[in-house]
């Protein structure tokens, strides 16, 4: 008893009945006559697809600048990137590698811009964020009609100019990571290459903040205080953050597109920074404080119950509820986590 | 002391303090010409619209007057009035018996989810506008939970023409037909070719006489205070989080009845979408009408929603003639709408950040004023 | 003038704060209109007596208090603030409590405005009656009236002189109904000597009015100019009460300090042979909110351990502050002869100075994180220690286990009581988190170290192990200390010389061997009389 106290008290409430919830939807599929093994693969799949733009909210909390509501920004970075790399026709692990190099270096100058405005703006970085994202957003579309590209894969058919809502990747680096060393087991296939990527990238964040910088980062989110006390530029602490988010960002774009096989451009990246949010919050980070374990639970949690709520409550009930749990269990896990009582009040 | 200023200085400062709503007003003149609409359709959208949005523009007053910044969740009080109006679409009561029992209707469950909206915001002073933001996404589940699966199950509504085919859940669109423009046609008016909502006007003119004697009111007053201070408010014994809420609670019933008066001029209930843009075009429209979050005024309202609304109808015409694209326009009111809203907030938080500095430095005293030039 | 109607009375009021007395058997009376000047240290009680008459919740939530409180006769025990306001007692606190963008009209009716009836009322209840804007005007007018100054009523109190804020404040207490005793806390503090001399004067017209009023204040001259009776109070004991005309500033200042501990200090001090000047400090500035300082020079030497005092308020706070970087200051600082780039933390440390904070868990921990992060941060970040190069440099990687050593040595070394070096110190007693921030200090190897109210909040075992840590470190390695603390007689046990820091300026440095009403008058501003003046034309 003590000991399941012990448990639920450091895994905390929400993660054990959303927890709970997703266990009793697989061990309830066989009855919904819904496959189990093809939910798992789904799972993990969608997983995979988002783990990276989860763990780009990382950097940012940590550095005490809040949850990356402007997480669209690092998607305009990726879409950039990508769209560049078709005009120029480059494809296959090349043109993804293209895409990933150009996306990087586009989030990083957009990162900086976003960095120094949101140090000006301490305190209020979240609500900011999130119209910085939406209005970026709009600019952007925009800008996918009037941006000189040529490439007919990617342009209207009829005007020839403004692009497509939605190019496909088919021939150019669709599945390119997905099917890396990916092992077939009758139906099954297991994306090897996705959980790999996504692998490396989370050592690369563990890695970073193992680092004399990365340290003086949690201290500046922890208590900015302490660390400009401490001789750290506090400013240029959370700049950073705001880059390796904005890159993250981008990086996550890419693989959640190759594995999706296809861009969507306009008004899609509004769409990415709620689920990244709400995952993080739901794998147990808090408005100030975030690890990889939190990344990797709260994406299982949130994508398992994404996957899931359509196919077993839906044969249950005989309807489609899974958008509405959708948005009430990621909106729900956003209020909480900002009405929660933080130890420490910051300035 | 603004009798010392000369009117160059007079006029600078005019200038800074209404940059937003000049910038519109120049935008605007350039792009009426270049959309080439009439000048009469134009007036007559502008009335039209002034009498649709002025109403839902005005419940945000009350929180900003709180010192509560932009009330996101307002739209919390717009879903109230859809329900309201969805019951009375149900119960065939048409005219103006009909919208004043959606108000009816609305109010208690305008009132319950203010409540909510007030304690949950009191538990995050300091990110009242993130948190109201999110709460509205959060709410607006649980009225599609409501709506799309309840409604006609549980909660008994029977019209045909309102439940989905498969027996429950309301319909993607409602006809409001019982209800179309009766506030804005109950007192008929027409100069020229122009008509007039002179219905709608009339109860927009009581709720703005109500904001003017309420900022008279204790409650008023009580509420600038905690405004500004909440601490100081609190030890002269105002009872702090209570009229927090309140503020919310009134501002989410004001925006259930101007969702009211918004969908009576529209005709039509868009169910699951009439909503989802009221909360972000009414602040648009009271920043460029010259509000920040902490100040506004009932002029702001009115220069706003105008502005906003002529940019909203001109754009897309403006440019499809420019460049030949409808959608440019389209996207670029949506990036207007949202980039006002991120530059006000910027400008706030960017102030108080300054303000904050300009106290400490006072703190100083007269003494030491002289010493920074003794440094060098 | 004072009648013999006595209004309020505490009787033997004793209060313990978790095991620890701050104040036994205090008793005193106040008669109709008269003065009484409340006086003595920081921690001598003051407040807690005053939280006590207002019935503050802390009192209550601390196991309330033992004696009798007896207004107009009758025992009251206050549930609240509001309690006390309503039989008549006002405070006028430190900081000002005003709303900046009201009028001064609307601030001294703040919550009890004049209001007019309407209909709606029955409705929604009385919030909704209207403000009655004339008849607030008039009862303002009246209560300033009551001061005998001339404010302007319509004026926005954000741009108001802070005189005409004081006086507001205290005309806003006038306005109660059966306002009976009214309870100044430094009013004076934040008045030019001109304003305070007005101030002394409405103090006086209200106390011919009947008022009887408690004046809190350290200045004590004007203690002597005012009150009728003075009462002092030392270690929450009442030291002497007695009638104002009957004493003198030096007398006053000496009961205020008191203690005779002269004899102990001499064996130590003698032997210690003081190098040559490590940090000068010149006309510094600080801006450091409740702390701020004005003008402040002087030098320390080598292997000194130089004392900062003064009353909490006073600016003595702000100097480490400034000097380390952590508020916006000014002025000249040299460190080892070399001048030191202002408002950088990192290059304050790079100099060889450290800094232990005074607010140890705003600025001093990282509470959330382990043991040892907090005390290897500093240096680590600093002076590039702890860590472990790859790539020539290129990848600076945190080194865990060099961290948990030291970490280890320092939680040996001064005894910090904690499950193990990865335990997070928001868990830790308050005295063990000092521990870590003097840890954290030390681990830099500071050849001038800054301790900021090393002993505040922390127990009497570990306040000696904290001071006596320090004596040690200083006699080892001839580091050079500057220790600010609200507690004389803790800068007289280890000090070799004690500034005093008055209004944001230095009273005057004295050895620690002076004697004690020579420090005491230095916190009461006598000193400063003469130089106030010059300042003044």
């Amino acid at each position: 008893m003590n000991r399941l106290r012990q448990f639920v008290n450091k895994a905390g409430w929400p993660r054990v009945i959303i927890g709970f919830f997703l266990l009793s939807l697989f061990v309830a599929a066989p009855f919904a006559e819904v496959s189990l093994a093809a939910s798992i693969k789904d799972t993990l799949v969608r997983f995979g697809m988002n783990g990276v733009l989860v763990l780009s909210m990382v950097p940012m909390v940590q550095s005490g600048c809040g949850l990356n509501f402007g997480l669209p920004l690092g998607v305009i970075a990726g879409l950039l990137g990508a769209v560049t790399t078709m005009e120029m026709g480059i494809t296959g692990i090349m043109g993804f590698i293209t895409a990933v190099i150009l996306s990087c270096a586009i989030a990083a100058v957009l990162g900086w811009g976003y960095g120094k405005m949101l140090n000006r703006v301490k305190g209020e970085e979240m609500v900011i964020s999130t119209y910085v994202g939406l209005s970026s957003v709009m600019f952007m579309c925009m800008m996918w009609l009037v941006l000189p590209f040529k490439s007919p894969a990617m342009v209207w058919g009829y005007g020839g100019s403004g692009l497509r809502t939605t190019i496909t990747l088919e021939g150019y680096w669709f599945n390119i990571i997905d099917n890396f060393l990916a092992i077939k087991i009758g139906d099954f296939t297991f994306p090897t290459g996705l959980f790999i990527f996504f692998a490396v990238m989370a050592f690369l964040v563990w890695a970073f903040f193992h680092t004399k910088t990365g340290t003086a980062m949690t201290a500046v989110g922890s208590n900015p205080d302490f660390a400009r006390a401490s001789g750290i530029d506090v400013n240029k602490m959370r700049t950073i953050s705001v880059i390796i988010s904005t890159v993250f960002g981008a990086v996550g774009i890419l693989v959640y597109q190759q594995s999706y096989g296809f861009i969507q451009l306009y008004t899609s990246p509004l769409f990415m920074a709620f689920p990244a949010v709400a995952a993080i919050l739901l794998g147990g980070a808090s408005v100030h404080k975030a690890t990889i374990t939190n990344v990797i639970v709260g994406t299982i949690l949130f994508q398992g119950i994404l996957t899931m709520t359509p196919s077993v409550i839906n044969s249950f009930l005989k309807t489609d509820l899974s958008e509405v749990i959708r948005i009430i269990v990621s909106n729900g896990m956003i209020v909480y986590a900002l009405t929660r009582k933080t130890t420490k009040v910051k300035s | 002391m603004s009798q010392n200023l000369t009117f160059t200085e007079k006029l600078k400062n005019f200038f800074i303090s209404n940059a937003v709503p000049i910038l519109f007003v120049v935008i605007t003149l350039l792009a009426v010409p270049v959309s080439g609409f009439s000048a009469n359709y134009l007036i007559q959208e502008m009335i039209t619209r002034i009498g649709r949005n002025s109403f839902l523009v005005l419940s945000l007053l009350l929180p900003i007057i709180a010192g509560m910044g932009l009330n996101f969740g307002m739209v919390l009080g717009a879903m109230a009035g859809q329900i309201g109006l969805i019951f009375i679409t149900d119960w065939s009561i048409v005219g103006i018996p009909g919208l004043v029992l959606a108000m009816l209707i609305s109010t208690p469950i305008s009132i319950l989810l203010g409540i909510l909206c007030g304690s949950v915001l009191n538990r995050a002073k300091g990110r009242e506008m993130a948190t109201s933001y999110i709460l509205g996404f959060f709410i607006n589940g649980v009225y599609q939970l409501v709506v799309l699966y309840f409604m006609g199950g549980i909660i008994p509504v029977k019209s045909p023409s309102l439940v989905l085919s498969r027996g429950y859940g309301i319909r993607n669109t409602v006809a409001l037909d019982g209800v179309r423009q009766v506030f804005d046609n109950m007192i008929p008016l027409k100069i020229g070719e122009i008509s007039i909502p002179l219905g709608t006007f009339f109860i927009i003119a009581l709720l703005c006489l109500f904001i003017l004697w309420f900022r008279k009111t204790k409650l008023g007053q009580d509420m600038r205070a905690i405004a500004q201070d909440m601490k100081v408010a609190q030890s002269a014994g105002i009872p702090v989080d209570r009229t927090r809420i309140i503020s919310i609670v009134i501002s989410t019933v004001l925006a259930g009845y101007g969702q009211i008066i918004f969908l009576q001029n529209m005709g039509t209930l868009s169910t699951y979408n009439s909503h989802d843009q009221t909360g972000v075009f009414s602040i648009a429209a009271i920043l460029i009408g010259g509000a920040t979050v902490s100040r506004a005024t009932i002029p702001n309202v009115f220069i706003g929603v105008i502005l906003f609304h002529m940019m909203f109808v001109v754009s897309p015409m403006a440019g499809k003639n420019l460049i030949g694209q409808a959608m440019l326009g389209e996207y670029f009111r949506q990036f207007i709408s949202y980039g006002i809203i991120a530059i006000a907030l910027v400008l706030h938080a960017w102030r108080r950040q300054k303000d904050k500095e300009m106290e400490r430095r006072s703190l100083r005293g007269v003494k030491a004023e002289k010493q920074p030039q003794a440094e060098k | 003038m004072v009648s013999e109607q006595v209004v309020l009375k505490m009787e033997n009021i004793t209060k313990d704060y978790y095991g620890n007395r701050v104040l036994e058997n205090v008793s005193f009376e106040l008669k109709k209109g008269e003065i009484l000047g409340l006086i003595g240290e920081n921690g001598a009680g003051k407040s807690t007596l005053m939280n006590i008459l207002f019935g503050m919740s802390v009192i209550s939530e601390t196991g309330g208090y033992q004696g009798k409180v007896i207004i107009d006769g009758k025992e009251v025990n206050f549930k609240n603030a509001f309690d006390a306001l309503d039989a008549g007692i006002g405070m006028v606190h430190q900081e000002f409590s005003l709303i900046p963008g009201f009028t001064t009209i609307e601030n001294i009716m703040l919550n009890r405005e004049s209001l007019k009836y309407n209909f709606l009322v029955e409705v929604f209840g009385s919030r909704l009656k209207t403000l009655d804007r004339t008849d607030m005007k008039d009862r303002a007018e009246k209560a300033i009236s009551a001061l005998g100054v001339k404010i302007d009523p319509n004026m926005l109190i954000a741009e108001m002189p802070v005189g005409h804020k004081q006086f507001t404040e205290i005309a806003r207490e006038l306005d109660r109904k059966n306002m009976k005793i009214l309870v100044l806390d430094e009013p004076t503090a934040v008045l030019t000597e001109s304003e305070a001399d007005i101030l002394i004067q409405s103090l006086k017209r209200l106390s011919d009015l009947g008022i009887a009023i408690i004046f809190i204040s350290h200045r004590l001259k004007e203690i002597i100019d005012v009150c009728d009776k003075i009462l002092v109070l030392r270690d929450g004991k009442t030291v002497r009460e007695s009638p104002a005309k009957e004493t003198s500033i030096r007398q006053i200042a000496q009961w205020m300090v008191g203690r005779n501990i002269e004899e102990k200090k001499d064996e130590v001090k003698n032997e210690k042979k003081l190098g040559d000047t490590v940090l000068k400090v010149e006309n510094l500035w600080v801006d450091m909110p409740g702390e701020t300082v004005r003008d402040v020079s002087f030098e320390v030497r080598e292997g000194e351990i130089f004392g900062i005092g003064g009353l909490a308020g006073q600016g003595k706070l702000g100097i480490p502050n400034g000097i380390m970087g952590l508020y916006e200051a000014g002025g000249r600082i040299e460190v080892f002869g070399k001048s030191l780039e202002m408002n950088v933390p990192v290059k304050a440390l790079k100099a060889g100075m450290a800094f232990v904070a005074e607010d140890r868990r705003g600025v001093g921990l990282l509470l959330e994180e382990p043991i040892d992060w907090n005390i290897s941060f500093t240096v680590m970040q600093a002076q590039n220690k702890y860590l472990k190069s790859f790539i020539g440099g290129l990848v600076k990687w945190r080194d865990d286990k060099k961290i948990s050593e030291l970490a280890k040595e320092y939680i040996k070394i001064l005894d910090i009581k904690c499950v193990d070096e990865k335990q997070p110190v928001q868990e830790l007693s308050g005295g063990n988190q000092q521990k870590i921030c003097l840890a954290k200090a030390f681990a830099v190897n500071p050849k001038i170290l800054f301790v900021s109210e090393p002993t505040r909040g922390i127990d009497i075992g570990a306040k000696k192990l904290v001071l006596d840590t320090l004596k040690q470190y200083n006699q080892k390695y001839g580091t050079t200390i500057i220790m600010t603390s609200s507690e004389l007689e803790e800068l007289r046990s280890i000090c070799d010389n004690i500034a005093i820091v008055d209004e944001g300026k230095v009273a005057g440095i004295l050895p620690a061997t002076a004697a004690t009403e020579d420090f005491g008058l230095l916190m009461a501003g006598k000193v400063d009389e003469s130089k106030e003046k010059v300042s003044a034309q």
